[in-house]
């Protein structure tokens, strides 16, 4: 048993059915009825795809009028082309209509922003995870149509092109991730004004716009409209787009023999008419407005966050109540339409990403998110009907989008805490939990106004922003522990030999804890000055060659500004840097500052040449730091105040620089995706006993397996950080099933929930599945297909996950019970 | 000073809401299927984990009885006719494979941790549980912890197998608001073949506590071969609706075989002859009995 100076996985031998496990690897509630449950499964079964439409609509298009417009025309009208020439799907039994692509599950290209090469495309189609299927024959036309234009062309060629070699030096190594070179910037959610407003009656305020230009006075008035007289094109082409849905659906009623469905189409005919060009009347109509509006926003670029519906409980009750109570609705029609929804998005993969960007995002997850409850406008409880009939489809669908999440604020009812609880000890990791008491005042403190930031919320993972108002920018992730792992080599890359940062002495040479961490500083400044000047560069050309004129239509105040999306036209301008790695980070500094500068019972020098070599026959002290120091998330103050002081530097680093946009700011964020992942692998082993390779801690989650004193203690390490001073921090618990199998477990979990939230919490999600089943599932794929658990920020399938991923949820540290 | 072995955060199954859960060492009684055999003995006990062991050797050499020796089959022996308990070796011990249980706590870094809890104790509606072992076999040190959480606005529920002198039950009644009261066996003879004590003591306190207005539950733990027979359960339910008042809650908690490993690490064997896990029939019967005679029983808890 000595031979090996290695700890075995400590994994609990433990028997799945023993556990009472809620997660049985069967097959799950398909859903309500045939309609459902044959719309699920063909969403659930087909494959991604990749769809080259778009691309050669846009490329045939660009080949015959770049140069005659001016820009944000030009991408309007490319908008229109796409719209008016794009294949229309209606599938069978279908009520909520719009794909992106052909058919489900298929998805366009955005060349003009990447232009994936045939070897991407290849990867493509035959990587193990995130696969995205294409024909030889498809490649075989982009080879000859697309790539021949685009190539050198694309945005992602042209900011490679651009930027300094110290950056690239950086993002080569780790440091930072880069949000913007594949994909457009997006991160915004929809308010309720498209249920008050069609597109006609946007189309009428840009004309009022345009009419007010001082071209006299005004230096901008020209650009302005250009802009404005390209957003009223994308009113055109969304209608455009519905319109052509409509006459598909007249054509198929004509051929069709079931009167049930002919009566179908036809309704789809008149709703297609309706909306998006006018207001929505109805829930029915409401909810396929906002599936336009969604569509739109994911054709016209392929920003990130997809885009999300907001408070969609919230926009949908007045509907719903109006339905109702006319008798032209019934509760089990309205939950009908919701899955319909639910199933349309789940039918959008995210775009494929490649490179650095597709391991720091590797999931299908396009991130769109469903805010339930939380407060109205007034401040109110926000929630009703809808949010617990969204509850239930959420339990019946179990798919992997949209995820959702709950708002929990102090005035929400306990009776709608526990029945997302009950949603949550399914075990499919979600819906996630926030706390709007905490992200209003967040906004708050960002300069929002109080009623914007009630009706703002949180989207993607974790981020906040002011619904239908604000364009808040995630930048990329900052690999923070790697800045700490640099200033341990003076500046070097102790992977690569190369040198990424500045020369901020030998650390052999330190004698204190304080010299240590003011050269981490030191390191930290450096780096997140790279990254923001770049940012700059990054979003100037988004604003000037890239401008989301159908987005800006959506967005107040641009069509008032008469600026884009990405030119300050929002009345909010937020750019996050989201900081990855707290708990490794704190870890680390933790066990130098005891070991090496106050215990003093391991050298500086000793505690390197460890690290350098991957802890290789040094087992002992690599367990001596395990097992003897003090960690973050354990409610020990010598390791959270560590915590508190670095996301504080961090915050003091980034928070209110400017943007670049007229009154923009940068504000801190704290989520990771599964970026934790990627920066592990690019970093050598930490003085926290991480080994080579291994993830580094999640969003401000602890490290794994690190927190040993129950959920409680961790949610008081947590809470000593000032949350209001981010844009959201992120916390991920793993609980055994058997903590919440009795309906007062479930009251408690609530009580917890409601505890961290008094505490100042943002967020915090759940994993309610036993090791003994996620071994199961690494270890037999094919018995766990649908098996859902939470990553940082979103859920994704177990076995979609690259391998170290699952190996990570697997030593997250399993709540039991005490 | 109480004599303690762990306090245990987001505890959910002592008592009402979210609990710290203060476990003093040390108990006059030892069921056979004890599932905290370490707190038992009210004195320092060494524990090794011998799968957390590494062989790195550092406690051997830092023995200052050579009381240690390591072998490759059995890790590290310990010769406890050597080992003074001075702890050295879990000191310096990387992996925490060899940890010591039990130690002297202050009244104030109890109290420091329970008020850590402060937050979810109040949101949960829940307090402190002492447990053990058996608190009560540390009066003083228990009473004054009572009075302290009395004072913090704190509820406070003792966990007690009720083997103790009467005076001592008498002299916290007043500052206790729960009583968690462990049931095991009617027939005194079983109880002193199973439990290791008489149940003389424990039927009297539990009439004591009864008798005055203090809420209580009762906890019954269900071992197949030792109480679960019809016999048993019958007397103990005619004992209950005998009290004065009767419990607010009678929790029947399975007996589960999970506890070897600790025995293993106490270099104990653990004695499983006689004892079973009851059927999942067995316990829904013995709840319905419990039910039908108007008690308030519920599975675990």
């Amino acid at each position: 048993m000595f031979e090996e100076l290695k700890i075995k996985n400590n994994v609990p031998e433990r028997k799945a059915y023993q556990e009472g496990n809620f997660y049985t690897g069967s097959t799950p509630k398909p859903g309500m009825n045939d309609r459902i449950r044959t719309l699920r499964e063909e969403s659930v079964s087909t494959p991604a795809s990749l769809s080259i439409e778009r691309a050669l609509i846009e490329t045939a298009f660009y080949k015959e009028n770049d140069g005659k417009y001016a820009i944000p025309v030009m991408r309007a009208l490319n908008f229109l082309e796409i719209c008016e020439k794009k294949s229309i799907y209606i599938g069978t039994n279908e009520l909520i209509v719009g794909e992106r692509g052909e058919k489900p599950k298929a998805v366009y290209t955005f060349p003009e922003l990447t232009c994936h090469s045939v070897e991407d495309l290849h990867v493509l189609n035959t990587r193990e995870q995130q696969r995205y299927v294409i024909s030889e024959e498809d490649i075989d036309i982009y080879r000859h149509e697309v790539i021949p234009y685009w190539e050198g062309r694309s945005q992602r060629d042209r900011i490679f092109n651009h930027v300094p070699g110290e950056w690239k030096a950086a993002y080569e190594a780790g440091l930072f991730t880069e949000f913007m070179e594949q994909r457009a910037p997006g991160h915004t959610c929809m308010d309720g004004k498209i249920y008050r407003k069609g597109m006609l009656d946007f189309k009428r305020e840009i004309e009022e716009e345009i009419a007010k230009l001082d071209y006299c006075n005004d230096p901008e008035a020209l650009d302005k409209e250009d802009q404005l007289h390209a957003m009223a094109i994308s009113c055109d082409a969304i209608i455009r787009l519905a319109e052509r849905h409509a006459e598909k659906a007249e054509e198929m009623a004509r051929h069709e023999k079931d009167p049930a469905r002919v009566e179908e189409l036809n309704r789809i005919a008149e709703v297609c008419r309706r909306v998006p060009a006018h207001a929505p009347r109805n829930f029915w109509e409401a909810i396929q407005m906002y599936w336009f509006i969604h569509l739109g926003v994911i054709t016209e670029l392929n920003g990130w966050d997809a885009f999300n519906p907001g408070h969609f409980d919230q926009h949908l009750v007045p509907f719903y109540q109006n339905d109702l109570e006319n008798g032209t609705l019934t509760r089990e029609e309205a939950k009908e339409l919701l899955c319909c929804f639910w199933i349309k998005v789940n039918n959008q993969p995210a775009p494929p990403k490649v490179g650095i960007t597709a391991n720091e995002s590797g999931t299908y997850n396009d991130f769109t998110n469903i805010n339930i409850g939380g407060v109205k406008p007034d401040g109110s409880d926000g929630v009703n009907d809808v949010s617990y009939l969204m509850l239930e489809v959420i339990e019946e669908l179990h798919i992997l989008q949209p995820g959702n999440s709950v708002h929990i604020a102090s005035v929400t009812p306990n009776r709608f805490l526990h029945a997302a609880i009950k949603v949550i000890r399914q075990g499919h990791g979600y819906p996630s939990v926030f706390n709007p008491d905490v992200y209003i005042q967040e906004m708050l403190r960002s300069g929002k106004s109080l009623k914007d930031a009630r009706e703002g919320g949180c989207s993607g993972c974790i981020e906040v922003g002011t619904f239908g108002k604000e364009a808040y920018l995630l930048t990329g992730y900052l690999n923070v522990p790697k800045i700490l792992e640099i200033t341990l080599f003076n500046g070097v890359d102790p992977v690569t030999g190369k040198k990424v940062g500045i020369e901020t002495g030998d650390p052999r040479n330190f004698t204190s804890y304080d010299e240590l961490y003011h050269a981490f500083h030191a390191q930290l400044k450096y780096i997140i000055d790279l990254k923001i000047k770049v940012n700059h560069y990054i979003d100037r050309m988004y604003a000037r060659y890239f401008p989301a004129t159908f987005l800006s239509v959506l967005i107040d105040d641009c069509i008032k500004k008469g600026r884009d999306y990405y030119n300050g036209g929002p009345r909010y301008n937020t750019t996050y840097i989201q900081c990855t790695g707290l708990g490794t980070v704190t870890d680390s500094l933790s066990a130098l500052k005891k070991h090496v500068f106050e215990v003093r019972d391991i050298r500086m020098d000793q505690l390197l040449y460890a690290i350098s070599v991957n802890f290789e026959g040094e087992e002992v002290l690599r367990q001596r730091i395990i097992n003897h120091t003090p960690f973050f998330g354990n409610d020990n103050d010598y390791a959270d105040e560590i915590a508190v002081k670095v996301y504080d530097d961090m915050f003091d680093l980034i928070d209110n620089r400017p943007n670049g946009k007229p009154g923009g700011k940068y504000h801190l964020n704290m989520l990771s995706t599964t970026c934790h992942n990627y920066f592990g692998n690019v970093m050598g082993a930490m003085p926290n006993g991480r080994l080579a390779g291994k993830a580094i801690s999640d969003g401000t989650s602890p490290s794994h397996g690190c927190d040993t004193h129950g959920p409680s203690a961790v949610i008081r390490s947590l809470s000593k950080l000032d949350q209001i001073k981010s844009g959201g921090t992120l916390l991920n618990l793993r609980f055994l099933p058997s903590l919440l199998r009795r309906d007062e477990d479930v009251a408690k979990l609530g009580n917890l929930i409601r505890s961290y939230f008094a505490q100042g919490g943002h967020h915090v999600q759940f994993n309610i599945v036993d090791t003994a089943t996620l071994i199961a599932a690494r270890d037999n794929p094919e018995e766990y297909k649908d098996l859902l658990v939470r990553m940082a920020g979103y859920s994704d399938y177990f076995n979609d996950m690259h391998e170290n991923l699952k190996q990570e949820i697997i030593e997250r540290t399993e709540n039991e019970s005490f | 000073m109480p004599f303690l072995f762990d306090i245990k955060r987001y505890s959910i199954n002592d008592g009402p809401g979210v609990r710290v859960t203060v476990f003093f060492k040390g108990c006059p009684l030892s069921c056979r299927w004890c599932h905290n055999p370490e707190s038992i003995s009210f004195k320092t006990e060494k524990l090794y984990n011998k799968s957390k062991c590494i062989g790195c050797g550092s406690c051997v050499a830092i023995c200052p009885e050579n009381a240690l020796t390591l072998t490759k089959t059995d890790g590290v022996i310990t010769d406890f006719d050597k080992c003074t308990l001075c702890g050295k070796c879990a000191e310096v011990c990387p992996t925490k494979a060899i940890e010591m249980s039990g130690r002297d706590y202050s009244e104030e870094e109890v109290m420091t941790a329970v008020l850590k809890e402060t937050n979810i104790m109040d949101a949960s509606g829940g307090g402190v549980t002492f447990s053990g072992g058996e608190p009560l076999m540390y009066p003083e040190a228990l009473k004054s912890l009572l009075i302290r959480c009395g004072r913090e606005g704190i509820h406070r529920a003792v966990d007690t197998s009720g083997s103790v002198r009467s005076a001592v039950v008498e002299d916290i009644l007043d500052h206790t608001d729960l009583f968690l009261y462990d049931l095991k066996l009617m027939n005194t003879q079983d109880h002193r073949k199973w439990v290791g004590a008489d149940n003389t003591l424990i039927l009297k306190n539990l009439k004591l506590i009864s008798g005055h207005d203090k809420e209580y539950h009762i906890r019954i733990p269900l071992v197949e071969g030792v109480n679960t027979d019809n016999e048993n359960i019958m007397e103990t339910i005619a004992f209950l609706n005998g009290l004065q008042r009767k419990p607010t809650v009678v929790g029947l908690l399975p007996y589960h075989n999970i506890a070897s490993k600790k025995y293993e690490k106490l270099g104990k064997t653990y004695n499983e002859n006689g004892m079973a896990e009851p059927s999942k029939e067995k316990i829904a019967y013995i709840h319905s009995v419990f039910i039908e005679n108007r008690l308030n029983a519920v599975i675990g808890g």
